[in-house]
């Protein structure tokens, strides 16, 4: 007798991949356009990216559904902290509201892999990652979805920093000018769309410093 | 108003038909500080007079943003009204949520005053001590509604509530017809010359009053209190078309210069 299995699966997986890389004031945030399901495209133009605060976005792959849904409640949730606090979240403390929302459902997850990006209360690039259940981290770059496993180790390359064991101490925050970090993250998601299918048609890369937000598209291939 | 015997309980009637507890919870918006709303076809504006219990403390808060197109002054017991913004600015977020569209005014008075209904017929409950005045934009254009204890609301042009209102009201009723077309400047200068009818010779200051304004293509917001000290300034040189007393308007005028930097001192050290 075997184990009987479910015919139909909640979740589904629209594929795509999402950057965010910080900058002493700057913080970059991308994402491809592309929504896929299995071997199909079901769009070349849908945006990961949202803005969650003034100066915090978030960039989200994994299932769009649970992504969009993720997204509302979160926005729901800030409101009511500007109408409680006179004043809009800043980053860390949207980090923190993003993994407890995302622990609150621990047995039954949203099928979401995020990274949050902005600038925290001093006006640094703060950058977070998280994993589908809340557990997240402080970075200075991360990648998350299909083609994370073709960028990531490539960002290593460029943008690691020193262990933080060595003497003197160094920054998390990596030494790169803005006009640098666009140009990393369009090199990367050019490499990841060659041999990720789930990513390419359109690249979105959204900057945010102190003079506010600024929004840019590079074409990708189409195949 | 005396006390008699049926007024204890929300839960008894009188043998006159009436409900003493709710006729005492409108009472207690009486003795609030003063709320004004006035509209237009485009624009409604709030103001309300600013009472602080001593020159140390701050001064309540009156009114409150329910929405970007939704905004409320309170008279009366503020807790309660704070209570009932809390419920509003809820109702709004779960309404764009579910529906992703703005909570439309009317609906969201009527829930209001449901809401004001159940605490007149329940034994364990009081009435909310508290009257609203609520603001709105929708696809009809501005709303100005009145939200009383009793769980009745009105739908107003203008209108004034809390103490000494009855002098803003009469000067509203003199001008009521002019605001559907009035312009956003006309429109707030009116409510503030409504706030100083209040006043009863108190000079008028940004520092007593508060302005909110919402319109078509302008979200909700309270104005800062330099633009409302200016807006004050400007009438009271030029000198409005209804002089309360042409004497006091002279004297004013001579004031207008002493008073504006005095405005900044007399401003209350703890203004949230």
């Amino acid at each position: 007798m075997t184990k009987q299995r479910a015919n139909w699966s909640p979740y589904d997986n629209n594929g795509g991949s999402c950057v965010a890389i910080a900058g002493a004031d700057y913080c970059v945030i991308a994402a491809d356009t592309r929504m896929s399901t299995g071997y199909n495209i079901l769009s070349r133009e849908y945006s990961k990216i949202t803005k969650l605060a003034d100066k915090c976005l978030m960039a989200s792959s994994g299932f769009q559904a649970d992504v969009k849904a993720l997204q509302k409640h979160l926005a729901a949730r800030h409101l009511i902290y500007q109408h409680q606090h006179n004043k809009q979240m800043s980053c860390p403390a949207m980090g923190q509201l993003l993994s407890n929302t995302l622990y609150y459902k621990r047995f039954f997850p949203y099928y979401s892999f995020n990274v949050l990006g902005g600038l925290d209360s001093e006006g640094k690039g703060c950058v977070y990652t998280y994993d589908a259940v809340g557990s997240y981290e402080r970075v200075g770059y991360s990648s998350q979805g299909s083609g994370s496993t073709l960028i990531m180790p490539f960002l290593d390359n460029q943008l690691k920093s020193p262990s933080p064991l060595l003497l003197p101490a160094q920054d998390a925050v990596t030494p790169l000018s803005e006009t640098e970090a666009v140009d990393l993250v369009k090199t990367v998601f050019a490499s990841a769309t060659e041999r990720d299918i789930y990513t390419g048609d359109k690249l979105e890369i959204v900057v945010v410093n102190a003079e506010g937000i600024r929004r840019e598209y590079m074409d990708l291939r189409k195949d | 108003m005396f006390r008699n015997q049926y007024d204890t309980d929300v839960t008894t009637w009188s043998p006159a038909g009436r409900l003493f507890q709710v006729e005492y919870a409108m009472e207690a918006v009486k003795q609030g500080s003063a709320a004004i709303g006035l509209r237009s076809k485009t624009h409604v504006v709030l103001a309300c007079v600013n009472k602080a219990s001593s020159e140390l403390s701050s001064h309540q808060k009156k009114i409150f943003k329910v929405d970007d197109h939704i905004g409320v002054a309170i008279a009366g017991l503020t807790a309660d009204g704070r209570v009932l913004s809390r419920y509003m600015r809820n109702e709004c977020i779960n309404y764009s949520f579910t529906y992703e569209s703005p909570l439309p005014v009317g609906r969201l008075v009527v829930q209001l005053a449901d809401k004001a209904q159940v605490c007149t017929q329940r034994s364990w409950k009081r009435p909310y001590g508290v009257g609203l005045l609520v603001v709105g934009l929708d696809e009809l254009g501005a709303h100005l509604y009145y939200n009383c204890p009793s769980g009745n609301y009105f739908e107003y042009q203008a209108f004034a509530i809390g103490s000494r209102s009855q002098a803003a009201k009469t000067y509203l009723e003199r001008r009521f017809e002019n605001f559907t077309d009035s312009s956003r400047e006309d429109l707030i200068k009116d409510a503030l010359i409504s706030v100083r009818e209040t006043l009863q010779g108190e000079k008028l200051k940004s520092s007593i009053c508060t302005v909110a304004v919402v319109g078509i293509g302008e979200a909700f917001h309270i104005l800062d209190q330099e633009t409302v000290q200016q807006l004050i300034d400007a009438f009271e040189i030029v000198g409005e078309d209804e002089p309360p007393v042409p004497e006091v308007g002279d004297a004013e005028a001579d004031q207008a210069e002493a008073a504006a930097p005095a405005a900044e001192e007399g401003a209350a050290p703890m203004d949230i």
